[in-house]
């Protein structure tokens, strides 16, 4: 037989790649379409997550309206932080956040029939939804982090840049690993999902906050064990050129993705310790 | 295909629950040994929580057994819980597994996708699944709209879509009419015939087991207490179907007639209850018998229900 | 007169032990409290020292008094805007409870506060104990602001119920309520003073605030036990409660009148 090219190798690969991927993409593109079919409440919706958006900003907006400066930064600097958070977290919560209906497939046993299909469990969890409202919190993100971009004198140059994409993907895949942390507990918390949004939305909100102002515990926990300071506050004071607080200087701000890793890691080791509980393995 | 489609030895499974105070240990499933062959069709009947569905649990890798081993399709469920996906179809007659509010097609394009079904595949096994099932009414309907029937066909053409060697049924039958459960069990009598699919239904339902199965597993209380077939279980059994006539006037008890035992008589013998063996002679030849005796209005005939059976098969093993 | 007094007691006490199952629930809401509150002491003592150590009238420890009791007063207040009544003022079983020989309208109310109450237990009570013990709170000077207060955080529950059975109630005719509990659920927050006191508001935020009952939910009821000026302001606080109590009240039971009437219209 005749041997096949290189081209012909590589579109074979392609294409089995492009088929692994399709049960995904239809499951996300059907839930998608569905989403925007009912126009009047998802257009409620998406003004709903603009406006929490709003609020949240408005919270710090109150704040400057007193002073100047908070935690070393200010109001333009702290918007590039509150912008860099927000819209990574936003990101991974249209990607992740429905992980937290796992407690709803827990109680009613429909989690079975995901066991029933030939695809990694955590993979059909996550494809199984997207909450497109978020773009318009992501909007909100987005926003205000050009606003603080353009206002604090920033310079336009490739180690910036560098810095805002290395901040945003790693603070996307931190957020995301946390939304698979929250999930891996439900297993053993099921009516406690307060818990877990202790450090999911707690985090969210310690993110957009200047690590500076935090005690010595808070920065042991946010700082490094849910490491909400490297997805915003640390690229944004290594952007700005600001020294960070003690135990957090500012050169960690390069080393974010090693905050995705850990997030990840521990979400998936709890992600598998849950499913192990729920099989009944292990004793 | 390949060997054995089952292979269960010792197969046992324990859950640990806290009862008012003190924490018991439940049995669920005690030391189940069984082998099944391709091409089979097995019953497993059983009262309510005496293990079915914690079998069929083992059996698709959802649970880990405390103790024993399983093969399924010559695959350790656990492990290798992806790879049996591709052979096994199970359908939940409680749970759905489509998608619940894309319409039925879209389901089964998910699904198609899911197993990598080739376009030809898909678009063939498609169209012989909505034509032996009937679905071309309803298939750009929304999974929550359907009736239940509608719903449990749907269910089964998803579960078959793969072609898969074995399918597993849990209770498919519940909840439906009688004219849907004949249609489902036609179509899975025909899906043997065709494919040689392997057949494991757990059931209430002695009708199914009646028309489906050729080997029927009794489990009791998490323990195998029958493993033959259904003469052997009505033999083992002793178990009656009862005829329940409404006369046009009030008899006398009508003992004997047709071979039948007279059990009951109400409103002065207007209505009676004459229960027969169901080896020895048949609900229209008693029905015959009796209308030579007097007008019958109405009739029902009232299976032994599974409950009954079970209790006489554990009665007769000890 | 005794008969009526004594149902509603029951009611309240109804909605007070329906709580009582969800014990590892209100563990996690304990822990999310905490971590709310020690990031909002952050943040807030931050601004505080900012400002030169004093804001507005707060002080770090007051301040700190601020963040422990609005934290255990959030698992008592809704300020989401849902409630079970919306729900079946949608679908129309709310004509089975207008047979009952209780109002509406007191009824759903107690059985809301019974519930709120409940939750100072294993929420409020312990959220302001560690927040007292990680970060420490100040106690009001004066003994007389102890009843003072308690009654103001009655009020501010009462208060609160009586607010979103407002929203429950526009049900009867509007059909998708939605809108309304989103806007409710972000007012009531940030003008009820739960992300920063409503003192440090810019004045023309602090007048719009002022003109909503929010602030008698949440604000008020926190500067009343906490101290902050005095017992004066204390009194004048409790007194814009009642207010609005009143207010409020009166504006469900007109609702509650007209709805009645149009679900009779309607064929209920």
């Amino acid at each position: 037989m005749a041997s096949t090219s290189a081209a012909d190798r590589w579109a074979a690969r392609d294409a089995s790649l492009r088929e692994r991927l399709r049960p995904y993409r239809v499951v996300l593109a059907s839930r998608a379409r569905s989403q925007r079919a009912y126009r009047t409440s998802f257009a409620l919706d998406l003004v709903c997550s603009l406006l929490v958006g709003v609020v949240e900003l408005a919270e710090i907006w109150v704040l400057f309206s007193n002073v100047t400066a908070l935690g070393g930064m200010h109001f333009n600097q702290i918007l590039l932080v509150f912008g860099l958070a927000d819209l990574a977290f936003s990101m991974a919560d249209l990607s992740f956040g429905h992980l937290d209906t796992l407690p709803t497939f827990l109680r009613a046993g429909t989690l079975d029939a995901f066991y029933l299909r030939p695809q990694p469990i955590l993979l059909q969890l996550v494809t199984s939804d997207i909450s497109l409202r978020r773009l318009a919190r992501a909007g909100v993100g987005a926003a205000t982090l050009g606003i603080g971009l353009a206002t604090s004198g920033v310079a336009w140059d490739p180690r910036t840049l560098e810095l805002l994409a290395l901040g945003l993907g790693s603070g996307y895949a931190t957020f995301a690993g946390l939304f698979v942390w929250a999930a891996g507990l439900q297993f053993f918390l099921l009516d406690g999902s307060e818990m877990t949004n202790a450090f999911v939305y707690g985090g969210r909100y310690a993110a957009t906050q200047p690590a500076s102002v935090w005690s010595r515990p808070l920065k042991l926990v946010f700082g490094f064990f849910f490491p909400m300071a490297f997805t915003a506050y640390l690229p944004a004071v290594t952007i700005l050129g600001l020294p960070g607080p003690e135990w957090l200087p500012a050169w960690l701000g390069w080393c974010a993705p090693a905050a995705a890793v850990w997030s990840w890691l521990m979400g998936l080791l709890c992600w598998r310790w849950g499913l192990r509980h729920y099989q009944g393995g292990g004793g | 295909m390949t060997g054995t489609i089952i292979e269960a030895d010792g197969l046992t499974r324990e859950f640990r629950i806290r009862d008012a105070k003190r924490k018991r240990l439940l049995t669920a499933v005690d030391q189940l040994t069984v082998r099944i062959e391709p091409g089979e069709a097995v019953g497993y009947i059983g009262a309510n929580g005496a293990g079915k569905s914690t079998t069929i649990k083992m059996l698709t890798g959802i649970l880990v057994p405390t103790a024993g081993s399983v093969l399924t399709c010559g695959l350790r469920p656990v492990p290798d819980r992806r790879r049996l996906a591709r052979r096994v179809g199970v359908v939940f007659g409680q749970r759905s597994q489509l998608w619940w509010d894309l319409p039925v097609r879209e389901s089964f394009r998910i699904l198609a996708a899911i197993h990598a079904l080739t376009s030809t595949e898909e678009r063939d096994r498609t169209a012989e699944l909505v034509e032996q099932l009937e679905l071309g009414g309803f298939l750009s309907t929304p999974v929550r709209q359907l009736s239940l029937g509608q719903r449990m066909r749907a269910e089964v053409a998803a579960a078959l879509l793969h072609s898969p060697e074995l399918v597993i049924l849990d209770e498919p039958t519940i909840g439906l009419d009688v004219l849907s459960k004949q249609r489902l069990r036609e179509f899975l009598v025909g899906e043997r015939r065709r494919h040689g699919t392997t057949l494991l239904l757990t059931t209430h339902d002695m009708g199914d087991v009646e028309r489906l199965c050729d080997r029927i597993l009794v489990i009791d209380h998490g323990r195998l207490a029958y493993d033959g077939d259904l003469p052997g279980l009505s033999r083992t059994a002793d178990a009656e179907r009862v005829l329940v006539v409404d006369l046009a006037e009030p008899m006398p008890d009508l003992t004997g007639v047709g071979g039948a035992r007279h059990l009951s008589s109400e409103a002065g013998g207007l209505r009676q209850r004459l229960a027969f063996d169901a080896e020895q002679t048949t609900a229209a030849r008693v029905l015959a018998a009796v209308s030579d005796k007097a007008e019958v209005l109405d009739l029902t005939v009232e299976e032994p229900d599974i409950e009954d059976v079970v209790r006489r098969i554990y009665a007769a093993s000890r | 007169m005794r008969a009526t007094a004594r149902v509603y007691w029951r009611i309240l006490v109804a909605g007070f032990r329906r709580q009582s199952a969800y014990r590892l629930a209100a563990l996690g809401g304990l822990v999310a409290n905490l971590t709310f509150g020690l990031l909002k002491v952050s943040i807030l003592f931050a601004t505080v020292r900012a400002a030169g150590g004093e804001l507005r009238g707060y002080d770090i420890a007051s301040m700190s008094t601020y963040v422990w009791l609005s934290q255990g007063m959030l698992g008592s207040v809704n300020l989401d805007g849902r409630t079970d009544l919306a729900l079946r003022v949608k679908d129309g079983q709310v004509a089975v409870d207008f047979l009952r020989p209780v109002d509406l309208q007191a009824a759903t109310i107690a059985s809301e506060a019974g519930a709120s109450l409940f939750a100072l237990v294993p929420r409020g009570l312990p959220s302001v104990l560690l927040g007292a013990v990680t970060v420490g709170i100040q106690l009001p000077a004066s003994p007389l602001l102890y009843p003072m207060g308690a009654i103001s955080l009655l009020l501010g529950i009462v208060i609160s119920a009586a607010t979103v059975y407002l929203i429950a109630v526009t049900g009867f005719w509007l059909v998708e309520t939605r809108g309304l509990q989103i806007l409710y659920m972000l007012a009531s927050g940030f003008l009820g003073g739960l992300y920063v006191p409503i003192s440090l508001f810019p004045q023309w935020l602090r007048i719009i605030a002022a003109a909503t009952p929010f602030p008698s939910i949440m604000m008020y009821p926190v500067d009343v036990l906490s101290g902050l000026g005095g017992t004066a302001s204390a009194a004048r606080l409790v007194l814009l409660q009642l207010a609005w109590l009143a207010g409020v009240v009166t504006v469900g039971q007109l609702l509650t009148r007209a709805g009645r009437r149009r679900l009779e219209v309607q064929g209920g």
